[in-house]
């Protein structure tokens, strides 16, 4: 890898691609006048950040996030946009309101925080070797972390009975 | 990973915060917002796998990834459960016609 050539290795090409992609469907998100076209976009933003974990030698959280959002949430999603009718309806499905204000605020937030990207010198070490992650972070969640691990299980249960009872008809009176 | 810096990564998850923070307040439909929120989760899953890469020590951070995604993944089921509700009782799913918990 460190010294084949002068010019940038292909997987530089490939990460400021793959970023591009994110950010381009991030934007179709939030822009789209189509809630249907959002969704779609939103899985290609899920996409891209499992890429970016790539890039950044997380195995096992890459595949997560295929699994967990792409395979979930956006199936999640998917359903409840196509549960709640008149999608279609360009005019009233995703309306946005206070675009000026949103805009001002999220301006001078990102600046803000491109002020501390860019400002801040980040302690750094050099390239570390891409080795698997998954034995890592099993000893890391029944070791040091086997308490949040714990409760994350129960957190699950109590978001699955939470989620049937809201959303069943006859157990709401 | 070797040529790129940690900046351009930190780069990307800025702008994944900024475009979800706009969704999520210009936005009147619920689902809508619930897909800003997913996107702000993700500009923080950037940052904590990016920072845990380049500080050496990468497996603490993505750990916290993986709490991130699995409470976003819980997080999606109820809000979309409430979405349902609120879509059964207003027959809208417009945030601000959902001013009242019920009928």
């Amino acid at each position: 890898m460190r010294g084949a050539s002068k010019e940038p290795p292909l997987s530089v090409a490939l990460f400021y691609a793959f970023a591009a992609f994110t950010v381009l469907c991030a934007a179709g998100v939030a822009f789209s006048t189509n809630i249907v076209y959002s969704a779609f976009a939103l899985l290609g933003t899920l996409f891209g950040v499992a890429a970016i974990y790539v890039f950044l030698a997380a195995d096992f959280v890459a595949g997560a996030q295929f699994l967990i959002y792409i395979g979930g949430v956006l199936v999640l999603i998917l359903f409840a946009v196509m549960l709640t009718h008149r999608i279609a309806d360009v005019a009233v499905s995703n309306r946005a309101v206070g675009r000026l204000p949103a805009v001002l605020l999220v301006g001078g937030i990102a600046v803000v925080l491109a002020r501390v990207v860019f400002r801040t010198r980040w302690p750094v070490v050099d390239a570390l070797p891409d080795i698997p992650t998954i034995h890592a972070i099993g000893n890391g969640f029944l070791g040091p972390y086997i308490l949040p691990f714990e409760l994350a299980s129960f957190v699950l249960l109590a978001v699955l009975v939470g989620a049937i009872v809201v959303s069943r008809k006859e157990l709401r009176g | 990973m070797p040529g790129v810096p940690l900046q351009h990564f930190l780069v990307v998850g800025l702008l994944l915060f900024a475009l979800g923070l706009y969704t999520v307040l210009t936005r009147r439909n619920a689902i809508g917002i619930l897909m800003g929120i997913e996107l702000l989760l993700n500009a923080a899953n950037i940052n904590y796998v990016a920072f845990a890469r380049y500080s050496g020590t990468p497996t603490d951070g993505q750990i916290f990834a993986i709490f991130v995604i699995m409470l976003a993944a819980a997080e999606a089921a109820v809000g979309l459960a409430i979405v349902l509700g609120i879509y059964q009782n207003f027959a809208s799913i417009d945030v601000d016609a959902a001013h009242a918990l019920r009928h």
